[in-house]
């Protein structure tokens, strides 16, 4: 019996390489100002430089490109449904129509290009995820909204509360997971009978889940009581983050690729139809 | 009629990096009614060991036959190996999602299909084995003692009539009186016909009860014997986070001077036999027959 495992989505992955040495700040902007450059890619030879880009990543951040592909798995449920909406949705010339269903040219061209963009986001912000650590993830959050911080925004309370999610999905994981196998050998079955049935018959399942999510909620909060946390606090740091000049080479360098890419894509490219 | 493994072989996240070894080529058996059980360090592996028992985890290599059946991905009669063997999860009570104890015991019984007049029968003959009140019945699971919970977990796995019970750290998070009455639920269990397999890291009690025991070192089966052999054995090579009992070191230093006894955690055989050998008689009080059941720590109360 197969039970959770193997989700790869957003998990750390501990290593010595150029990405991960790089300032988590540095990783977040650079991260949205890639999502920003995916989103102005439309050609076929565009998302073929993203590709080496990928793979480029992959060599700098020595995470083998197979489980860059792997974490983007959970996801791909939502790329086909956003493919196959494309296809079928889209108005425009008629290619060839099954029953009501019309494929069109423009249809086909727009799936290819919500596909792959979708498909390169997941995959660049795991990559991110992959490389930082979610201490300097949040750490890094933190520092990016503290200007928002003189108008009121909580940036350090939600930093805190990010790590404390972020930690416990693993956790919660395991827990889920013992939860699973306890009631499966009380012989519960979660696969059979129809749509109801097996929705109720994830209750013992859930019900001991919150209760231990609470329980752990409510140990948490007295430990951090304890070491008198409070919210809003100033707080000082052990590894205070330091932007360093490579940081400033990585947003520099990658700002050039995608004004390549976005140059590419306007001129040469202006007349390809995918 | 048994449960038996060999070369039993398990990894966690097999095919990734953070692969861990969690069994190596592990053997051993449980024969119907005998008591088992299997000692070692956490993360020693017993608790993998337990969940391929019922057939939770399927075997990477080796193999694991129970009743005859040998477990197989994908085969059709895994349900059925899980109602012969019962497990009892780590902290069993943390699995509670009732209103009652009696819809908690009932979970399993229900699922295996009965119903009616047979599924309240069947609560209340798990009720009484495990020696819960009737009327706590009623009451909801999470109000109850410590003591008490974990006996509705028990109830919960036996309602399904299992011919073997696996438990997983049985008395962790107890009192010693918990401890105590459970080991006697247990013994108790056995004497109605149940096997028991019980994983422990407590040498003590694995000792005073067993048939047999498998001691777990880093995935690895390091000896299986009878009680006396397995003190025996642990005297020669010790296992690291395995404590020898004082009571069986105790024993050990009299037969290395001479004094024949059985290597033994058992207080009251000790003085026997050191009597024997002495003129006068020590004055001590062989506790009353409840007595039998040591509380765990090698004190013997009644």
């Amino acid at each position: 019996m197969q039970f959770l495992s193997g989700i790869s989505l957003g998990q750390f992955i501990p290593g010595e390489s150029f990405l991960h040495g790089l300032d988590p700040r540095c990783k977040i902007i650079s991260t949205f100002i890639l999502l920003s450059g995916l989103f102005m890619a439309s050609k076929a030879p565009d998302f073929a430089l993203w590709a080496i880009f990928l793979v480029c990543l992959s060599a700098m951040s020595r995470i083998p490109l197979g489980t860059i592909l792997k974490s983007a798995r959970p996801v791909l449920f939502l790329v086909a449904i956003t493919v196959l909406l494309n296809i079928f949705w889209t108005p425009g010339r008629e290619v060839f129509r099954a029953g009501f269903l019309r494929v069109t040219a423009e249809g086909l061209v727009m799936a290819f290009e919500m596909g792959m963009r979708l498909f390169f986001l997941v995959s660049f912000a795991s990559m991110l995820m992959m490389t930082t650590s979610p201490m300097a993830f949040s750490d890094g959050l933190e520092r990016l909204f503290s200007p928002l911080a003189k108008v009121g925004f909580p940036a350090s309370e939600m930093a805190v509360m990010m790590t404390i999610a972020l930690r416990f999905i693993p956790t919660l994981f395991e827990e889920t997971d013992r939860i699973l196998k306890a009631q499966v050998s009380r012989g519960a079955d979660f696969d059979s009978g129809g749509l109801l049935k097996r929705a109720r018959s994830f209750i013992p399942v859930l019900v001991p889940l919150f209760i231990l999510v609470f329980k752990r909620a409510e140990n948490l909060a007295i430990a951090m009581e304890s070491r008198c946390y409070v919210p809003g606090a100033r707080r000082t740091r052990l590894n205070p983050l330091a932007w360093g000049r490579r940081d400033t080479g990585a947003v520099s360098g990658l700002v050039a690729f995608i004004s390549l890419v976005v140059l590419l894509d306007r001129t040469f490219l202006r007349h390809f139809s995918l | 009629m048994s449960v038996v493994i060999e070369c039993l072989s398990y990894s966690y996240n097999l095919g990734t990096p953070a692969i861990v070894t969690a069994l190596s080529d592990v053997s051993v058996s449980v024969e119907r009614g005998e008591w088992v059980s299997i000692v070692g360090h956490t993360g020693s592996g017993k608790s993998t060991l337990a969940q391929h028992m019922n057939a939770l985890l399927i075997p990477q290599s080796g193999r694991v036959e129970i009743d005859g059946t040998e477990v197989k991905p994908k085969a059709k009669g895994l349900r059925d190996l899980r109602r012969k063997v019962g497990l009892v999860f780590q902290y069993p009570e943390q699995q509670f999602f009732a209103e009652t104890a009696r819809e908690e015991i009932a979970f399993a019984p229900h699922n295996w299909g009965l119903r009616g007049q047979d599924l309240d029968r069947r609560v209340a003959d798990a009720a009484s084995a495990v020696g819960l009140d009737a009327a706590l019945l009623e009451s909801n699971p999470f109000s109850l003692s410590g003591g008490q919970q974990r006996r509705v977990a028990i109830a919960s796995v036996i309602a399904a009539k299992p011919d073997y019970l696996v438990l997983d750290e049985p008395t962790a998070g107890l009192d010693a009186t918990g401890i105590r009455e459970l080991t006697h639920l247990l013994s108790e269990l056995k004497r109605d016909g149940l096997a028991i397999v019980q994983v422990t890291h407590d040498l003590q009690s694995a000792l005073d009860r067993s048939d047999r025991l498998l001691v777990m070192e880093n995935g690895v089966g390091v000896t299986v014997g009878g009680a006396e052999d397995v003190a025996a054995f642990l005297l020669r090579n010790p296992v690291r986070g395995l404590v020898i009992p004082p009571l069986v070191q105790f024993s050990a230093g009299l037969r290395a001077r001479g004094i024949e006894i059985p290597l033994t955690g058992d207080l009251d055989t000790i003085v026997r036999k050191v009597e024997e050998r002495s003129a006068t008689p020590l004055k001590y009080e062989p506790a009353n027959g409840a007595c039998a059941a040591s509380d765990g720590q090698g004190r013997c109360s009644s």
